[in-house]
């Protein structure tokens, strides 16, 4: 069967290396399915899940914050700010994340910068903590 | 010199050789695990520096952050440690800016400077130059996510019009005994390589969202991989200025041991001396 090479990189390093028989991936026009052989492609992607199909029929799941995807006909390769495998989240973590960014939002609903970057941080939370519970 | 008043000299020596000592080591092993975050940032940057090129050349695509515009304002990011006992590694790189900033501009108006390190912060303050932005305690090991705030907030400086141009100054890793102070350019981002990559991408949605995207990411990047850079230059040249301590406390121990040892043998011939002429006055 053909496979198509996915590696997840990030500025502290290589998340996930690895091949699948398909990623989809959540980009910011709409949902996002790779083939083996798909044609050269660079799209931003949401604060979400990126699916791994391996050969074998499981799943991965790795979160993403962010992003793009960047696909050619061999390989496909998203770059993150940060990213996580479904296994490596650290669920407590994520939940004290969200709990900060729920306070932090309830709290000032003046300030628009602090709370963009607080809306975001619970998004990208909730999405850990989402993904996590799929492993 | 007394004999005891030598003898305590060798001593705090040995004890100041011994901090030096372990100094060098610890900023050794740092040094080393420097160089591995840098590698393994490497990928990132590459990949990012790829599509970005690849757009860039692609098109007409016209992004704010691609373009020069009138220079009113230059920011400057300067790259400082938080300690000193580093060698010439900060006042390299203060020295330099200072000056440049001397040459370049007639009034504070000009210019706005961000600032990562205390001795940086410490250094302008006491030269009342006002600065934009700072961050001092930055691990050893920094992640992306502690540089990111500050990262972001130099590139949106930029975006909404504070600066019309962006340098930066820090010390480049060459070798563990070796640095080079470098002032890059950082926006406008003129100077992208254009990749000849044969795979021309299709854009989805279109490119100038993406450029929207990944403009500042990427120049967040080029931000960070410098810090990584500056923090491999800073634990070497700690590691070089503690080895030259450690080998000059060496050095300062023999010269006194040996003068304690005249100074030792002066002693005990003046005794017997002194020995020999009571017992020939006694005869």
């Amino acid at each position: 069967m053909k496979t198509i090479q996915v590696s997840v990189v990030t500025p502290d390093g290589p998340v996930f290396e690895g091949n699948a028989k398909m990623v989809s991936a959540k980009a910011k026009s709409g949902e996002l399915g790779v083939l083996p052989g798909h044609i050269p492609l660079v799209a931003p992607l949401t604060i979400s899940a990126v699916r791994v199909h391996d050969v074998d029929g499981k799943t991965q799941y790795v979160a993403v914050s962010g992003g793009f995807i960047e696909v050619r006909p061999e390989k496909v390769t998203i770059l993150a700010e940060a990213a996580e495998i479904a296994g490596d989240i650290e669920v407590d973590r994520a939940r004290a994340a969200k709990e900060r960014a729920e306070k932090r939002l309830a709290g000032n609903k003046q300030d628009n910068v602090d709370a963009t970057r607080a809306e975001f941080a619970l998004k990208r939370a909730i999405n850990r903590i989402d993904i996590a519970s799929k492993r | 010199m007394a004999l005891r008043d030598i003898k305590a000299r060798i001593d705090s020596t040995k004890k100041t050789m011994q901090i030096t000592k372990a100094m060098e080591m610890v900023s050794a092993a740092k040094l080393n695990r420097a160089e591995q975050n840098a590698k393994s940032f490497g990928p990132y940057v590459d990949k990012i520096q790829e599509v970005v090129g690849s757009i860039a050349s692609g098109s007409n695509a016209k992004h704010s952050m691609l373009l020069t515009r009138p220079v009113k304002k230059t920011g400057y990011f300067v790259v400082t440690a938080d300690r000193g006992l580093a060698g010439a590694y900060n006042s390299n790189v203060l020295r330099h800016v200072y000056r440049t900033i001397q040459q370049r501009h007639k009034s504070p108006d000009e210019y706005a400077l961000i600032v990562i390190g205390k001795v940086g912060v410490n250094f302008f303050k006491s030269r009342k130059m006002s600065i934009l932005d700072s961050i001092t305690g930055v691990a050893d090991q920094p992640s992306f996510a502690e540089i990111k705030a500050i990262a972001s907030k130099a590139v949106s400086l930029y975006a909404d019009g504070t600066f019309d141009e962006l340098y930066m100054y820090y010390n480049h890793f060459v070798s563990a005994i070796q640095s080079d102070l470098t002032e890059k350019k950082l926006l406008p981002l003129t100077d992208i390589a254009e990749t000849k990559s044969k795979s021309s991408y299709e854009y989805e949605p279109s490119e100038d969202e993406i450029l929207e995207v990944l403009l500042p990411q990427y120049a967040e990047s080029l931000i960070y991989g410098a810090l990584l850079d500056a923090k491999a230059a800073e634990h070497a040249s700690r590691m070089t200025a503690m080895r030259n301590a450690t080998d000059n406390a060496n050095e300062l121990i023999g010269q006194l041991t040996l003068s304690y040892n005249r100074e030792r043998q002066a002693a005990i011939t003046q005794e017997i001396t002194e020995i020999v002429g009571g017992v020939a006055a006694l005869e």
